[in-house]
């Protein structure tokens, strides 16, 4: 059916879309790679210079880089294994007959919509602060010492907050998919006896894996970005405590001037992004073929 | 069929329900509460029951121009999104219409844009932006959020418009539409919520976006984002004012994700999910 000139059209329509993304892909990319091997301080920027893999180097052996890069497995796994197993749980809840279904599904979806500086901010100053926030009231209530999270546990407290924003996510999509159930399927599994922790192992979870795969992997893309959550509420510390890689390397490029040091973090960002995308992308895929 | 269900057993699961729905939309009605408080109240200590002054809602407009950060919100997020639909309609249309052997190669390759991670291009943007004087400026920072969510928008409306049945485009033919009459009465009409949905979702990613938004401006193009995290450092009392602002922030985008809950299940799965 399709005539040489309907393929020329859908070229020049694709055209647009396909050249803006691929600009946008290789410019910005392909400056990175060359600053890496730069000398290059936007403090002094008379003195550039080949560099040589000495950014790297840098970059390397700068102790909070591996903190760094444990600090970003941490966030992402703690937050994955939050939203993952909380998303289940509420989503077997939200499945329930329950009275106000409709509400209950826009409270429990709402955190999604806080823009990040928001919802970090609310939980720093009106729940987890030290003196005023409510667990601390809470935490004087039981006569216990209120904790000063943001000091003394300062990534656990970027991890509930990322958490809270993303459990909305993964709550909504395992909900789509539970109710994509077949009921008949279920109804003979209650018929034939199956109790409900049977029910939950046999039926639902293998039937859940796909969307648990994709929350998995769509979230672990967004999660190692995680960025003005870490800035409005501790900067990155105390010292390096809460500085993922995405703010080390903002920490080195923007805070230190340094482009040469910013763009050899920012190649290392790019290779660790790719080892999550090649799983991304053949889930994806495999889909698509459906 | 439905289950047959016992009342008790639908009361327990409500009150279950409710109390952890309220529990994880607490943060939020806390802060709509705190907004409603003196800056005196809102340290005193926890209580649900605010003096019921928006003298907060007032101040931050009269003393930090809340407006202006708004009304940024509004230009680069609805702007971006039209700029994307403009450039993503052909391309997902003919991607949809009239797939090629590499059709699905593209869109894969699309997608894998989506993950590149911001922090990487960070420093070419800022040299770029700086010495093109695109530096907090709307229309730098309109085609910054146009390039990050074109590939969700081509790949929202390619799902959409593939579930337009080619049937009707070659009655249509058959009828002895020519293009034009097939794109605007036959396809038009059906892609319409398609695009409607896709509009909504990516107004909401960029109104939320906030890495670029806050990289790439400090006040003249500053949209809320940036303005809500410039209150991280804030001098005397302040959490009543935060409040206020953080709830106008979040209040408009809240009741526009209320609607578009479907469409963003399908939007951020890239189809897997709907």
């Amino acid at each position: 059916m399709a005539t040489q000139n309907t393929k020329t059209l859908a070229r020049l329509m694709m055209a647009p879309s396909v050249i803006v993304l691929l600009v946008w892909m290789a410019v910005p990319l392909a400056m990175t790679l060359y600053y890496s091997f730069q000398n290059y301080n936007l403090l002094t920027p008379q003195n550039v210079s080949f560099a040589g893999f000495f950014n790297y180097q840098y970059f390397y052996t700068d102790p909070a880089f591996f903190q760094s890069i444990w600090n970003t497995m941490l966030l992402v796994l703690g937050v994955l294994g939050i939203t993952v197993i909380g998303g289940v749980a509420i989503a077997l809840l939200l499945d329930q007959p329950i009275f106000g279904q409709g509400i209950v599904r826009i409270l429990v979806i709402s955190p999604f919509f806080v823009m990040p500086p928001v919802a970090a901010l609310i939980w720093k100053n009106m729940i987890m602060h030290p003196g005023y926030g409510v667990l601390a009231d809470l935490a004087r209530f039981f006569g216990v010492q209120p904790i000063d999270w943001f000091a003394q546990y300062p990534l656990f407290a970027v991890i509930i907050i990322v958490a809270w924003q993303w459990l909305p996510f993964a709550t909504l999509i395992l909900l789509t998919a539970l109710q994509s159930l077949d009921s008949e399927q279920r109804e003979a599994a209650e018929m034939d006896g199956a109790n409900f922790f049977n029910r939950f192992i046999y039926l639902t979870l293998p039937h859940l894996s796909r969307a648990i795969t994709v929350v998995i992997l769509i979230q672990t893309i967004f999660l190692l970005g995680i960025y003005a959550e870490i800035l409005v509420t501790t900067n990155g510390g105390p010292g390096y405590a809460s500085t993922n890689l995405t703010f080390l390397i903002y920490r080195t490029a923007r805070l230190g001037y340094d482009v040469g040091g910013g763009a050899a973090g920012g190649i290392i960002a790019v290779v660790l992004a790719n080892i999550v995308a090649f799983f991304l992308m053949r889930a994806v895929g495999k889909n698509l073929d459906k | 069929m439905a289950r047959k269900v016992t009342t008790g057993a639908k009361i327990g699961w409500t009150i279950l329900a409710w109390v952890v729905a309220l529990l994880i939309f607490f943060p939020i009605l806390y802060a709509l509460i705190t907004s409603l408080k003196t800056e005196q109240e809102a340290i005193a200590g926890f209580s649900l029951i605010p003096s019921g002054t928006l003298e907060n809602y007032i101040t931050v407009q009269t003393q930090r121009d809340y407006f202006k950060p708004f009304m940024n919100s509004v230009i680069l997020s609805v702007g971006s999104t039209i700029l994307a639909l403009i450039i993503a309609i052909p391309g997902a249309w003919a991607m949809a219409f009239a797939p090629g052997k590499r059709t699905k190669d593209i869109l894969m390759w699309m997608l894998s844009t989506k993950m590149m991670p911001a922090v990487a291009v960070l420093l070419p943007i800022f040299i770029l932006f700086r010495n093109f004087g695109l530096l907090d400026s709307r229309i730098g920072l309109t085609i910054m959020l146009t390039l990050i969510n074109l590939p969700i928008v081509v790949w929202m409306l390619y799902t959409y418009f593939r579930e337009i049945p080619g049937e009707i485009l070659e009655a249509a033919r058959m009828d002895g539409a020519n293009l034009w009459k097939e794109i605007v009465y036959v396809l038009t009409p059906m892609a319409v919520p398609g695009i409607a949905s896709t509009l909504l979702l990516n107004i909401i990613l960029a109104w939320n976006e906030a890495f670029w938004t806050i990289q790439l401006t400090t006040t003249n193009a500053a949209p809320l984002t940036a303005f809500i995290a410039s209150f991280s450092s804030p001098q005397g009392l302040f959490w009543a004012k935060l409040s206020a602002a953080s709830t106008m922030a979040i209040a408009p985008i809240l009741i526009l994700g209320w609607f578009s809950q479907k469409q963003l299940v399908r939007g951020l799965t890239f189809g897997a999910v709907k």
